[in-house]
């Protein structure tokens, strides 16, 4: 093989198919753009509210505790579906106040266990983070997590 | 050192080497929160550490590369840097960034999206000295000679600053930001920085070796495309469940398994040239590095990658410690070893020694490899527990975590025997020079 193979054609087969499999890759990411924007996600709920719920989200760099569709750190429990776990799809206020109750008492200081950390977030804040957790629980991830949780 | 811009080089490796240590302390420190989580909780949160010990990895590997770029593309080009100037300023402003950002961390102040929390104006400065370094090199190539290394090496870093730009894309809709995230984690480190992996090491090969540099070039075509054509549409093993289409299931689950291919290439590449070369190069340790970076490049990158890429385990193991190991191996293998084996080959002629120190550093070698190695298996054991108990058993996070503890423990011992590594290493690499070899031995081994 290596004598059939010359350098200019191994030179032509990697830009060819790279070209090819770039575009391919570029087609496909377009139709899953869409796929998303019409399918998967809800846009038509995705309100000032949810949006300000992510920058909360982010501000407070929740992601490298916690994962969250399964992406982030491993050192806190999975939130894509927090709202499901909470009971929030049959009492979305029981599962609204469980959820603030939950971060206004943080650190709990039990000994041996992880400790999250106290935020200081005023109730706007804890209610549009709460909306961009409950909108995130309805994406169509494909059945993902297997359970709740988590 | 044939061009005295080469020089350049030298304080990179420099900076690398320092936030390189200053990522491993941060990892003791992330690993000693998870077996004593009340010690730091308050003074120094797990998300402040973490996010310090990721950006710094990041930020040493992309050092590492820069002063690579100015230590080979003059040998390549056969001529000097276009601008030593603006490579000194690119230094500052990168390694000004760098602490910039972590001192904002640990202040607090930073964005949230994993791996990209560097402050706006932090993200404006790191692609400010990426161009000034493109610019540099770019001309340095284009006037002299041009090789198949250095095309592959600025294709490499052209694509790794092309594709940051979508960090700076951050839409409101989760699924979406998830998507184009990617599109930088991914296609840098399965993708375009196996680009940088291949041309250092070919560089590294011709010099050692001795062997035809047409050789040599030609299979770094077929390894980068290989990389290539299976790392792009590869993205699909992160689009399982992210709101993405049926469909990468299975494009994901095939082309995950042609990623372990180019690293599998490089693995019989560089043994091949080695063999085939039968030449003994006097700097034993960048030999070692060179042939170890393929081999665990090979297991933490294709083989503990592939273990979870398919689309019916990864349902599973998805989000757990199982991720943990493989990244860590990966890293480790891929990148750290290229940079570290560069470092090694680069640093006797940059400090116009003979190769030094060679006991020592190839101890460091297996002290790093080693402890990774146990630590990459307990975080499995690790995952694969926690995988059967929470996704099998639906066992709740915390109530899991408790019975993990062994495992913590255990990975918080070889993160503290592979600090012990790094240390050995940047001693052996930038500390006095002793033992070195003698220059008539160097002198007959280059005749050859």
């Amino acid at each position: 093989m290596s004598e059939r193979l010359t350098k200019s054609a191994a030179r032509n087969i990697f830009y060819g198919g790279t070209a090819f499999f770039l575009l391919l890759f570029i087609a496909l990411s377009i139709h899953t753009h869409l796929y998303i924007v019409n399918s998967s996600t809800d846009q038509a709920t995705l309100t000032p509210s949810v949006a300000q719920g992510k920058r909360v989200w982010e501000h407070n760099a929740c992601i490298n505790c916690h994962s969250l569709l399964g992406e982030g750190a491993y050192f806190a429990p999975e939130l894509g579906n927090v709202w499901v776990r909470y009971g929030g799809r049959e009492h979305p206020e029981g599962a609204r106040m469980g959820l603030k109750a939950w971060m206004r008492a943080q650190p709990t200081g039990v000994p041996g266990r992880r400790q999250m950390p106290q935020f200081n977030l005023s109730e706007q804040e804890l209610d549009d983070l709460i909306d961009f957790l409950e909108w995130v629980s309805r994406i169509d991830t494909q059945g993902w997590p297997p359970n709740t949780a988590g | 050192m044939k061009y005295s811009t080469q020089k350049l080089a030298y304080p990179y490796f420099i900076a690398a080497l320092a936030l390189f240590a200053v990522q491993v302390l941060a990892g003791v420190l992330a690993g000693t929160a998870y077996t004593l989580p009340n010690l730091m909780a308050e003074s120094l949160p797990f998300h402040i550490i973490r996010m310090i010990h990721t950006n710094a990895l990041l930020v040493w590997l992309l050092l590492g590369y820069f002063g690579a770029a100015y230590f080979l593309i003059p040998e390549e080009s056969e001529r000097d840097i276009h601008s030593p100037k603006i490579a000194w300023l690119q230094l500052f402003i990168f390694v000004f960034a760098a602490l910039a950002a972590v001192v904002s961390y640990l202040m607090g102040i930073h964005e949230g999206r994993e791996f990209l929390e560097q402050p706006l104006w932090v993200k404006v400065l790191l692609v400010v000295a990426f161009l000034l370094f493109l610019y540099n090199v770019s001309m340095t190539v284009l006037k002299g000679r041009k090789t198949v290394v250095s095309t592959v090496l600025l294709l490499g870093m052209w694509g790794a600053a092309l594709l940051f730009l979508f960090a700076f894309y951050n839409p409101d809709n989760l699924a979406l930001d998830k998507m184009y995230w990617w599109y930088v984690v991914h296609l840098w480190v399965e993708g375009i920085w196996e680009l940088i992996m291949a041309s250092m090491l070919a560089f590294l090969l011709i010099k050692m070796t001795g062997v035809d540099r047409e050789v040599i070039e030609k299979w770094l075509y077929v390894i980068v495309g290989l990389a290539l054509f299976s790392g792009l549409l590869g993205t699909g093993h992160h689009y399982y469940w992210i709101g993405t289409p049926g469909y990468w299931q299975w494009i994901g689950s095939l082309f995950s398994i042609l990623e372990v291919l180019p690293f599998f290439a490089m693995v019989l590449w560089c043994f091949h040239m080695v063999y085939r070369s039968g030449r003994n190069h006097p700097n034993k340790a960048a030999m070692l590095w060179s042939l170890g970076c393929p081999v665990m490049a090979f297991f933490g990158a294709g083989v503990w990658g592939l273990m979870h890429s398919f689309s019916f385990i990864n349902f599973y193991s998805h989000g757990t410690q199982i991720t943990a190991a493989h990244g860590h191996m990966a890293f480790y293998g891929a990148y750290v070893m290229l940079n570290l084996a560069f470092f090694t080959y680069a640093l006797p002629q940059l400090r116009n020694v003979q190769p030094y120190n060679q006991i020592l550093n190839m101890w460091s070698f297996w002290v790093m490899t080693a402890s990774m190695a146990f630590m990459t298996f307990t975080l499995t054991f690790a995952g694969v527990l926690q995988t059967h108990l929470q996704r099998v058993m639906g066992l709740g996070f915390m109530e899991i975590q408790q019975q993990l503890d062994l495992f913590y423990w255990m990975r918080l011992l070889s993160g503290i025997v592979f600090v012990i590594g790094v240390i050995l290493y940047i001693y052996a690499a930038l500390g006095p020079v002793k033992n070195q070899v003698s220059p008539s031995l160097n002198l007959r081994a280059a005749n050859k």
